[in-house]
């Protein structure tokens, strides 16, 4: 029964991810003044996707095409993992939050070999922005993420969400920059502005895009899936770690409808925020996204040093 | 007498042991029907038994010595084909077996077969090895032994115990799969230039070195041992020494390896003047004071870390690796720098007892160090195997790294997590001789076909090389800590150790701690970025030289065959790492007395280091979950047979046309942005030379690129030391005036003055 479940919040996940997309794409619309597209048209966009024949560059191999579904794997994969709508579910203790990281590596391991396969300029540009900006990236995530682990003693996040559960509303310092340094993390790692831009075509700048330039068919709808997963998946993190309140504990269907409706709130006004800032900020050079990592691995140090100092137990 | 071994093992731990045994009988008996009791033989027959097994281990491991040995041996036998011929007329042999020895005692055949049974004694030797490795993890227990060589009041002690015994099995693995590969690859070499005696001698002399290290138990013997694995490899690094520049390196290698022998020596020495004698039982017992204690522990690291090759005393390392032959680089960076590492954990875990959480921060500081910068200067690297040294620096860095968190946990009373700190940094040491060796025995392929190892040089080879590729992507994965591979089982480890800090009470320990665990994931994804380099210009893209244009599959099926085996391993130890989790807690048993909690043993299928509650991690669950998602994808998504063929059309080209594989990012484009950002680590020099023509000068004709990144420590630390050297013996030169009177007098002072001193 648990594992049923388990799989069937996984696939709910897999199933709500190009519609956090589509609510996303809807408010930025919204607040640029633009008409915007029905909600449902990420869906519209991968079945279309999914149905058109692949053209695939001559000199690709098989890892240039074998890829999408490795990308995509590792992504539902770290989505069985993070509760979305219940904690204490069974997949959770196969892969804690270091392993979730690893799943996320895996990910951007074959992209960026799949960006240097078909032997373009631009695929090796993105290959290596890609690489520089995940690099450092990734401490400040982990930093972010061992405070939360050092507060609740355990790196399975479903024991640590419960963790946070149970001990109530606290105002934790750490827990602010903890939270401050994961979104800017989420933000750079899930190419948005203004680290990147998903929208834009414009070889200067673009460092997902450039990867994956030469998909086409089934193989980019799963890349664009695996990338909507990724922003949600760093969405459910942020909204259950720091605000883990209306998440089920039990799996009757009342708490479970429960945890889905509150998911969903606090998913949609994430996005609307996100949305918000970026109609307001604007892109930066690619050279000042070092500066903002380090901002964000010092807020994920300030977090860990306040929990050390101030908050540890002993 | 059928015993069951349940028996044995059920014994050994009850007070009343005829009872229990009684019982067990009963029941037995009662199950089976089987018809035997009497204890008292059972017991006779247990002790024998365990007289035998000790027998049978220690033969095991000098089996294993005495074969490496008998393999340079052999190898000496290569011009000698008449006198061996001679000598094998007289050995009678039946018929078929003449007719085969006579078919390969002729002149064409005899090199090639001679070369095969050098190889096949080398692999029995690291057969041997990991049997008695995995006979004495299992015995749990040490065998000891003496040799009648040595000093005459000093016979070389020998012991053989669970950490002894791990490190057998990664030598001996490493040196499989080294003679598997070796046939296959010494055939490129050239009799007359590059003789196959030499290689083979120091080829087995450097194997049975590193084993009789991990056997010595008596400092004498330890340093016997150890000067034979140094020496002998430097002979190694030397082999091609018609280059001056290999020369230079093995200068290097062998003059840090005798400065890090004499502070090992001496290291033993401040041990010993407080014990009696040099046997390791002895300098157990000394009873050094925090100070000498801490000297000791200082002149140990420099040693053993000078083989191991942390920053700054690294430097042979990226100079000796790249000119050896590929496979003794393999055994010397996968294999050499673990023995080093065993020499630290014997030294400090083992010999001096008490450790001090201050070894335990230089330790990890100096591990961090390393971890970064070795794996930043490997980022920058166009040669494959110099790239491959470096990444070795940031392997031994994060072993030393844990091993430092396993002292302040040892120091600070938390036993049960130091166990874990050690588990981490052995696996870590196991996973590394695994994907170290693999990558190695890799690029001596890619060295093999290309004639290359420059990186930039490659290129578009997956096509040409399938199966080297799919290898070498295996390894790559495995070194860049990715889930489902053995790197990252260590890494996890690791991270679990750092986050256990919350029972520390120091502050400074406390904030150290995670600042160093977050270094750690800075290097994991610096290793992997560097990695996708290696592989995607090695093996995508487009070709960027006529040889990778041209390049083929390696058609010898035991150079394959060893890099198969080893990515094997790699997989199947990050599917199931309990098996060696079990072994190492064996080791970390014997070495600290405390195990990890058990339930991480209970299943094979779940790794819970500390318990269930802090943290788990099921690779085989992962494994099964990636599999149904990726076939479920995969079945699903071509189902249409219209669209399941893809269309192959033109790479885009923006419409330009002429795409070709000049245009593709290069080895250090690939890494411009990381050498912009970390640029402060590395000495750059950045050169672009524009040819202008036309009227005004203003058009651009030719354009000249040249970069050179170097380490800091040549300019920083080693040319003011060499400088120091140098006025030293200038000043001491001016006593040398070349003539004799002077001489004379010199000696007459030196008397007067030694025969004052004795008469005082």
């Amino acid at each position: 029964m648990n594992w049923l479940l388990a799989i069937v919040q996984t696939l709910l996940f897999v199933a709500l991810a190009p519609l956090l997309s589509g609510w996303l794409k809807w408010c930025k619309c919204h607040l640029q003044n633009r008409k915007a597209p029905s909600l449902l048209q990420p869906y519209r966009d991968l079945m279309k996707l999914i149905r058109k024949q692949p053209v695939v560059a001559e000199h690709a191999s098989w890892i240039f095409t074998r890829s999408p579904y490795i990308i995509f794997s590792a992504m539902v994969l770290a989505a069985s993992v993070v509760p979305l709508i219940a904690v204490d579910l069974p997949t959770a203790a196969s892969a804690d939050v270091i392993v979730l990281v690893g799943f996320f590596a895996f990910a951007r391991f074959f992209l960026a070999l799949a960006g240097l396969d078909i032997g373009t300029a631009f695929g090796g540009m993105g290959s290596s922005r890609e690489m520089t900006i995940s690099s450092l990236a990734e401490p400040a995530m982990l930093m972010a993420v061992f405070t939360l682990t050092m507060t609740a003693s355990t790196t399975n996040l479903s024991l640590a969400i419960a963790h946070v559960l149970n001990e109530g509303l606290v105002l934790r310092p750490s827990f602010v920059f903890a939270m401050f340094a994961l979104i800017l993390v989420a933000i750079a790692e899930t190419g948005r502005v203004p680290v990147d831009n998903p929208t834009t075509h414009l070889e200067l700048t673009m460092i997902h895009e450039a990867m994956i330039l030469e998909y086409s068919g089934r193989h980019l709808a799963l890349i664009e899936w695996a990338s909507q997963l990724k922003l949600m998946l760093y969405g459910v993190l942020i909204a259950n770690i720091f605000w883990p309140w209306g998440i089920a504990q039990n799996f009757s269907i009342h708490a479970l409808g429960y945890g889905l409706l509150a998911i969903s709130g606090k998913l949609a006004a994430l996005a609307v925020f996100l949305s918000i800032s970026e109609t307001l900020v604007a892109k930066m050079r690619l050279f000042r996204v070092q500066e903002y990592l380090s901002f964000a691995y010092l807020l994920g140090l300030l977090g860990m040093l306040s929990h050390i100092i101030l908050e540890a137990s002993r | 007498m059928p015993i069951p071994t349940t028996i044995w093992l059920h014994g050994a731990n009850e007070h009343e042991p005829a009872k229990s045994i009684y019982f067990r009988d009963q029941f037995v008996r009662q199950c089976h029907g089987w018809d035997w009791r009497m204890p008292v033989e059972f017991y006779e027959y247990r002790s024998q038994f365990l007289q035998r097994v000790t027998m049978m281990v220690l033969i095991l491991a000098y089996a294993a010595v005495l074969c490496s040995f008998a393999s340079g041996m052999l190898a000496l036998l290569i011009n000698q084909r008449t006198s061996v011929h001679a000598l094998l007329e007289r050995v009678p042999i039946q018929r078929g077996g003449r007719d085969w020895l006579d078919d390969c005692l002729t002149e064409s055949r005899y090199p090639l077969r001679l070369k095969q049974a050098v190889f096949i004694v080398l692999g029995l030797s690291g057969l041997l090895a990991v049997l008695a490795g995995i006979a004495v993890l299992n015995s749990q227990s040490a065998f000891t032994d003496q040799i009648g060589l040595g000093l005459p009041w000093l016979p070389w002690h020998v012991r053989f115990d669970s950490l002894s015994g791990f490190f057998f099995l990664i030598v001996g693995i490493a040196v499989v799969a080294v003679s598997i590969y070796g046939p296959g690859y010494v055939e490129a070499y050239q009799e007359e230039k590059h003789p196959f005696a030499v290689l083979g001698l120091f080829t087995g002399l450097f194997v049975a070195g590193m084993l009789l290290v991990l056997l010595a138990d008596d400092a004498f013997f330890f340093m016997i041992a150890w000067e034979l694995m140094s020496v002998a490899s430097y002979f190694l690094v030397a082999f091609q020494h018609e280059n001056p520049a290999n020369r230079r390196a093995a200068f290097l290698y062998l003059l840090m390896a005798e400065v890090g022998a004499l502070a090992i020596i001496l290291g033993f020495g401040v041990l010993a003047s407080f014990a009696d004698g040099l046997t390791f039982d002895a300098l157990r017992q000394a009873n050094l004071s925090t100070t000498w204690a801490s000297i000791a522990f200082v002149l140990a690291l420099l040693g053993f870390g000078m083989k191991a090759g942390i920053v700054p005393i690294h430097v042979w390392l990226p100079e000796a690796h790249p000119v050896a032959p590929s496979h003794i680089s393999a055994l010397m960076s996968g294999v050499m720098l673990k023995v080093a590492v065993y020499g630290l954990i014997r030294f400090c875990f083992d010999l001096l007892t008490d450790v001090h959480w201050q070894w335990g921060v230089v330790l990890l500081v100096l591990g961090t160090i390393s971890a970064l910068g070795g794996i930043l200067y490997a980022m920058m690297q166009p040669n494959l195997k110099r790239l491959l040294a470096y990444s070795s620096v940031e392997n031994i860095g994060i072993i030393f790294m844990v091993l430092g968190l396993a002292m302040i946990f040892m120091a600070n009373g938390f036993p049960q997590l130091a166990a874990l700190g050690l588990l981490a940094a052995l696996f870590h040491a196991f996973n590394h001789a695994l994907f170290k060796n693999l990558l190695f025995l890799g690029a001596g392929i890619l060295q093999h076909q290309i004639h290359s190892l420059d990186i930039d040089c490659m290129g578009g080879l997956i096509k040409r090389m399938p199966q080297t590729s799919f290898l070498f992507l295996i390894g790559c994965m495995s070194i860049s800590s990715l889930p489902l591979f053995n790197g990252f089982v260590s890494e996890w480890l690791a991270f679990q150790t750092a986050l256990q800090v919350d029972v520390l009470d120091n502050g400074v320990l406390r904030s150290l701690i995670p600042v160093s665990a977050a270094a750690l994931a800075l290097t994991a994804a610096l290793a992997a970025a560097c990695f996708v380099k290696v592989f995607g210009m090695i093996f995508l893209g487009l070709p960027r030289s006529r040889h990778s244009e041209k390049a083929q599959e390696v058609d010898d099926k035991g150079m394959l065959l060893a890099l198969k085996l080893l990515a094997g391993l790699c997989f199947f130890f990050g599917i199931f790492p309990t098996l060696i989790i079990a072994a190492l807690n064996n080791v970390a048993k014997q070495l600290i007395g405390q195990t990890l909690p058990n339930d991480t043993l209970q299943s094979w299928m779940w790794l819970a280091p500390v318990s269930a509650q802090k943290a788990s991690y099921s690779p085989i669950l992962v494994l099964v979950g990636v599999l149904i998602a990726c076939a479920f994808t995969f079945w699903y998504l071509r189902r249409n047979p219209d669209t399941k063929t893809m269309r192959r059309a033109a790479t885009w080209d923006c419409g330009f046309g002429g795409l070709n594989a000049r245009m593709q990012y290069s080895c250090s484009a690939f890494t411009m942005p990381f050498r912009r950002i970390f640029a402060k680590v590395w000495l750059i020099d950045e050169q672009i030379d524009k040819d202008m023509q036309g009227a005004l000068d203003m058009d651009v004709s030719s354009i000249r690129y040249r970069l050179q990144v170097e380490d800091h420590c040549w300019p920083r630390l080693y040319q003011p030391i060499a400088h120091g050297i140098n006025s030293a013996a200038r000043l001491v030169g001016r006593i040398q005036t070349g003539n004799i009177r002077v001489y004379l007098g010199y000696s007459f002072v030196t008397l007067i003055i030694m025969l004052w001193v004795v008469s005082l």
